[in-house]
């Protein structure tokens, strides 16, 4: 049986863009899980400054990452030259899903990649009905 | 020192073999107020797989077993190992053990930049250079293929998006905007057509910004040497500004910290240069 996806959480420090309680109730969640997980201060900030730890983080096999909108966190990786494997990737967004949302999926030992490939138009936003869904990754 | 040059250090919560698990509760507060630090964490548990090592510098933080932390160091020599033990430490305390092994390891400290800077998606970016012309503050180049990048994002002014509303594309993203497309958001027919619409802050000023702030620079002179109201001057400046910043969001500071009109245009024909050349030596460009 092949390893669960590891888990890294950005706390978007250095911004309110991500709701507080969110990011409080899935790191809650997380630490309560007993599971091992990376967790960075803010992705923004590593990638601003290509830390190396970018490189660890994308390239240690398949990963669920919760920080904020795919396309945005698929390109600060690959600003710093560590881009994330396409196929090997999932990321939730902790700017539009629930935390229970986002903590469920980050449970489920199953990856949904979900890295952007291509221009990023509304044809690939998700539709109405699948507002209520909860995210794949 | 620029950016890129700082080393971090890296904690490890280790609740592995030799060591003691530590409460759910006391591991959310240590990693919150770690975090909020700006630290990067890496709880393991043993639970799961972690990211690997790297060769930046390494403090691992545990209950260890009789209150001892392990005597080890990287065989290799390439990683800086510093263990600690957190028995009876609450999480302010664990994060000054943390912050004076950060200081020891001349590591940079987190918080000194809020981390603002356009990121570009090369999926949609056919390479205009439309930003590279329109930013000031050079915070845009080209690598060695004329591809545009971002070359100096600490010159990026903080939470000003103006270059991404100059995008044709829509593909520059600052990811702590507060809307979309802008936030890394899907981009929609109608956020394209209303990027075009502000491509030309231009358009909505009457003529291409710099040009306008030259025009109104040169006329600004002609009235000194008519009027020499300086108030007056600086009216109208300021009034060209307000309605920039309220058709690009860009903040009223950093509008008003702008140069003198002079040095604004000389910069602009300096970016445009710049943009010139890149597109100039383009494969396929004649």
């Amino acid at each position: 049986m092949s390893a669960p996806p590891r888990i890294l959480y950005c706390n978007c420090t250095y911004a309110q863009v991500v709701p507080e309680e969110t990011k409080k109730a899935v790191l809650k969640k997380l630490c309560e899980s007993g599971a091992a997980f990376d967790a960075v201060a803010d992705l923004c900030e590593m990638s601003a400054r290509h830390d190396p730890a970018l490189q660890r983080l994308a390239s240690g096999g398949p990963v669920k990452i919760a920080a904020c909108y795919p396309r945005a966190v698929k390109w600060r990786f690959a600003a710093a030259k560590a881009p994330l494997p396409q196929d090997a990737a999932g990321v939730l967004n902790m700017r539009v899903h629930t935390a229970a949302e986002v903590t469920a999926a980050l449970e489920n030992p199953e990856l949904k990649p979900n890295l952007p490939a291509g221009k990023v138009s509304s044809a690939d936003a998700p539709s109405p009905n699948a507002v209520a869904s909860p995210p794949a990754a | 020192m620029a950016l890129k040059d700082q080393t971090t250090l890296r904690i490890v919560l280790y609740e592995g073999s030799g060591a003691q698990a530590l409460g759910a509760t006391d591991r959310f507060t240590a990693l919150t107020t770690l975090l909020e630090r700006g630290y990067a964490i890496t709880c393991a548990t043993g639970a799961r797989p972690v990211a690997p090592a790297d060769r930046g510098a390494l403090l691992v933080l545990g209950h260890f077993d009789g209150g001892r932390p392990p005597l080890a160091e990287d065989a290799a020599g390439q990683v800086a190992l510093r263990f600690h033990d957190i028995s009876g430490l609450d999480a302010p305390r664990i994060a000054d053990v943390v912050e004076a092994t950060r200081s020891e390891s001349a590591a940079v400290r987190h918080g000194d930049w809020k981390p603002w800077f356009p990121v570009i998606d090369y999926d949609r970016c056919t390479n205009c250079m439309q930003c590279l012309s329109f930013c000031l503050f050079g915070v845009y180049g080209v690598d060695e293929q004329q591809r545009i990048q971002v070359q100096n994002n600490d010159n990026c002014k903080t939470n000003c998006p103006a270059c991404s509303r100059v995008c044709p594309e829509a593909a520059i993203m600052f990811p702590k905007y507060k809307a979309g497309p802008i936030n890394g958001d899907v981009v929609s027919d109608a956020d394209l057509q209303r990027e075009k619409m502000k491509v030309d802050i231009s358009a909505l000023l009457g003529g291409d910004v710099y040009s306008l702030l030259r025009e109104r620079s040169e006329k600004a002179k002609s009235r000194f040497s008519k009027e020499r109201d300086s108030n007056k001057a600086l009216s109208e400046r300021q009034k060209c500004l307000i309605k920039l910043a309220q058709s690009g969001d860009i903040p009223p500071e950093v509008l008003m910290s702008l140069p003198s009109p002079e040095e604004i245009v000389r910069r602009a024909e300096e970016a445009k240069a710049k943009a010139q050349a890149a597109l100039a030596a383009q494969p396929g460009t004649s």
